[in-house]
């Protein structure tokens, strides 16, 4: 067992828009086992993410883990919308290093 | 009983005019499909395609995949389906393409090709008058609410076109289908429809479709994609040697740009991905059985509207000087304070000033959890968004002019603070515009805010159309759209 970065471990680890008004971050691995652990250990909530991106629980409006893809999704509301006034990032592609950042043993 | 027939749908690139390699689509053709269908559209790339009314490629990118498949398609005699012209899908933005797609039709003889615009402009009016029977929703806890004044700044508003008017234009006879907004799925489903397929499985290999190449492996919206759908299931193939499928990542395509991974919410329909089975085939190509779709209780369209939030001006510049790194927030902040004491006489609502401090955090804002960590080197971009241009380009002047000379405390780079990598320094951007509208509004059915108009250059003197009529050279089928703009 060693702790290694969720960017690592995963194949795909990416944020988009899904719509003008939310991000989605996108996690997707290659190998069932790794998926099964992350997915099983318990590291992946609500409350670990609004602490990661400094926003509320209730802006969170998905977290859902798919195992036909090996893959789990979380979507949550933007605090500006896509490409109007004080927006930074207008397609939502650069959302997604903190997500990478977490620890998890394996 | 059951369907036994298996239809080809052809998708040409992710985006038209992003390009696609002519040997692709030749293999392509090939394999004898009864459809071209692309997706022109996309709000990815913020309001400002909509609210201004410009596209997203260029004229000369449209026209170059547009005529290969236009030609392509009128020699095979099988349907050309371009869904969101233009990119937004509003009047001007169908009138773009439509004045593209005439250019291609006269220089190749092909006047007589039946051609059919579907208009998804939604009048004001009939926004308002849902809006009052409470039939209008936003889509979302971020979307501000629609208010009557809100409605009125809005320059123009489009719906996402279902399938139904595209199976309607295909009834009629149309080989070529030029969309406004449209779901970027629903073309693709439309051409299962017709054919009598199931809508679950059009909606599901229009999801993939949409994107062309995207989901095979190496990905990509510029290669083509061959879509063949039956009664049970439907195959993703990819067209060059370069690419194949995978059940993975076939599987995992509907992860993009969806809020959910397996539930995706189209016009009048819900899909169900959840138990779907991917199946590698052995040529690159993957098949996929066990796609579910629901059609909703009330019908709903999704309205986009943008209007004009701001002008912009702003200035890019780099700092490299420790002592002003270390200090920067409040050397920015100190600079504005000037810029605002100085110009009194401007209403401080009228203007907003923004840093962006690149390298520290400004790709994230506060959503940055590194931001206190300072690097030695700092690209800064600052705008100043106001309500008009000209306060925009003054109050950035003085801004740009403050900050350059700005004696902070500790200075020893007494000559200046910023390198500008561009004479003149400051843009002078123009307007900036917002999603206004980001709404659900109830409709009878998903035929109802899409009207049909019958473009065909050069009617056949004796063509005789499906419902009986015959057509005389010129007429129009259907009445001008109805939106305002």
């Amino acid at each position: 067992m060693a702790k290694r970065k969720l960017y690592d471990l995963a194949k795909v680890l990416r944020s988009k828009n899904s719509g003008p008004f939310s991000i989605t971050l996108d996690a997707l691995f290659s190998d069932r086992e790794v998926y099964e652990a992350i997915r099983d250990s318990g590291l992946i909530t609500r409350e670990r993410i609004a602490g990661l991106y400094g926003i509320t629980q209730d802006a969170i409006t998905q977290l859902v883990f798919f195992d036909a893809a090996l893959g789990f999704k979380i979507t949550f509301d933007r605090k500006i919308s896509s490409g109007t006034c004080m927006d930074s990032d207008v397609y939502g592609a650069q959302q997604h290093a903190p997500l990478g950042e977490l620890e998890i043993e394996i | 009983m059951r369907n036994s027939r298996r239809i080809k749908i052809l998708a040409p690139c992710g985006i038209l005019g992003y390009g696609y390699p002519r040997e692709s689509f030749l293999n392509g053709m090939a394999q004898k499909p009864d459809a071209i269908v692309v997706d022109a559209g996309s709000t990815d790339a913020g309001p400002h395609k909509l609210g201004a009314g410009t596209a997203i490629v260029s004229r000369h990118a449209c026209k170059k995949d547009l005529s290969l498949m236009i030609t392509e398609g009128a020699k095979a005699g099988i349907p050309v389906i371009i869904g969101s012209a233009g990119g937004s899908g509003g009047k001007v933005h169908v009138e773009w393409t439509w004045d593209i797609i005439r250019e291609i039709l006269e220089e190749n003889g092909l006047e007589e090709m039946r051609t059919g615009i579907l208009w998804a402009d939604i009048p004001k009016a009939v926004v308002r008058e849902r809006m009052r029977e409470g039939k209008v929703f936003p889509l979302g806890a971020a979307v501000r609410e629609l208010t009557e004044k809100r409605l009125e700044e809005t320059t123009g508003i489009v719906a996402q076109m279902g399938h139904e008017p595209v199976v309607e234009a295909l009834r009629q006879g149309y080989r070529l289908i030029i969309c406004g907004r449209a779901y970027d799925p629903s073309p693709f489903a439309a051409v299962a429809i017709y054919h009598g397929l199931p809508a679950a499985y059009g909606y599901h290999a229009g999801k993939i479709l949409e994107c062309a190449a995207l989901c095979a492996v190496p990905g990509t919206t510029k290669d083509c994609m061959l879509g063949e759908i039956w009664e049970e299931g439907f195959r993703i193939m990819p067209l060059s040697k370069e690419r194949r499928c995978t059940s993975l990542s076939v599987a995992a395509h509907t992860f993009y740009e969806k809020d959910h991974p397996y539930i995706l919410h189209g016009p009048g329909t819900v899909l169900n991905l959840e138990n779907c089975s991917f199946e590698e085939l052995g040529d690159g190509s993957v098949a996929v059985t066990g796609s579910r779709i629901e059609e909703t209780e009330k019908y709903y369209v999704k309205l986009e509207g943008a209007r004009l939030a701001a002008y912009r001006t702003f200035v890019a510049a780099g700092v490299r000087d420790p002592i002003f790194i270390s200090r920067i927030r409040e050397i920015e902040e100190a600079a504005q304070r000037q810029v605002e004491a100085y110009y009194s006489e401007i209403p401080k609502e009228s203007y907003t000033i923004h840093f962006m401090n690149y390298g520290i955090d400004a790709v994230m804002g506060e959503l940055e959890p590194l931001r206190d960590e300072l690097p030695h080197e700092v690209g800064i971009l600052f705008e100043v968004l106001a309500d008009s241009q000209e306060t925009a380009d003054t109050v950035c002047g003085s801004l740009r002019s403050s900050l350059l000379h700005y004696g902070y405390e500790g200075r020893k780079a007494t000559a200046g603070n910023l390198a500008f990598p561009f004479a003149p320094s400051d843009v002078s951007f123009g307007a900036v515009y917002e999603f206004s509208v980001y709404h659900l509004m109830e409709v009878k059915d998903g035929q109802e805010m899409f009207p049909l108009e019958d473009v065909t250059i050069r009617q056949q003197p004796d063509a005789v159309r499906e419902d009986g009529r015959r057509t005389k050279p010129g007429e129009r089928k259907a009445a001008e759209p109805k939106g305002e703009v």
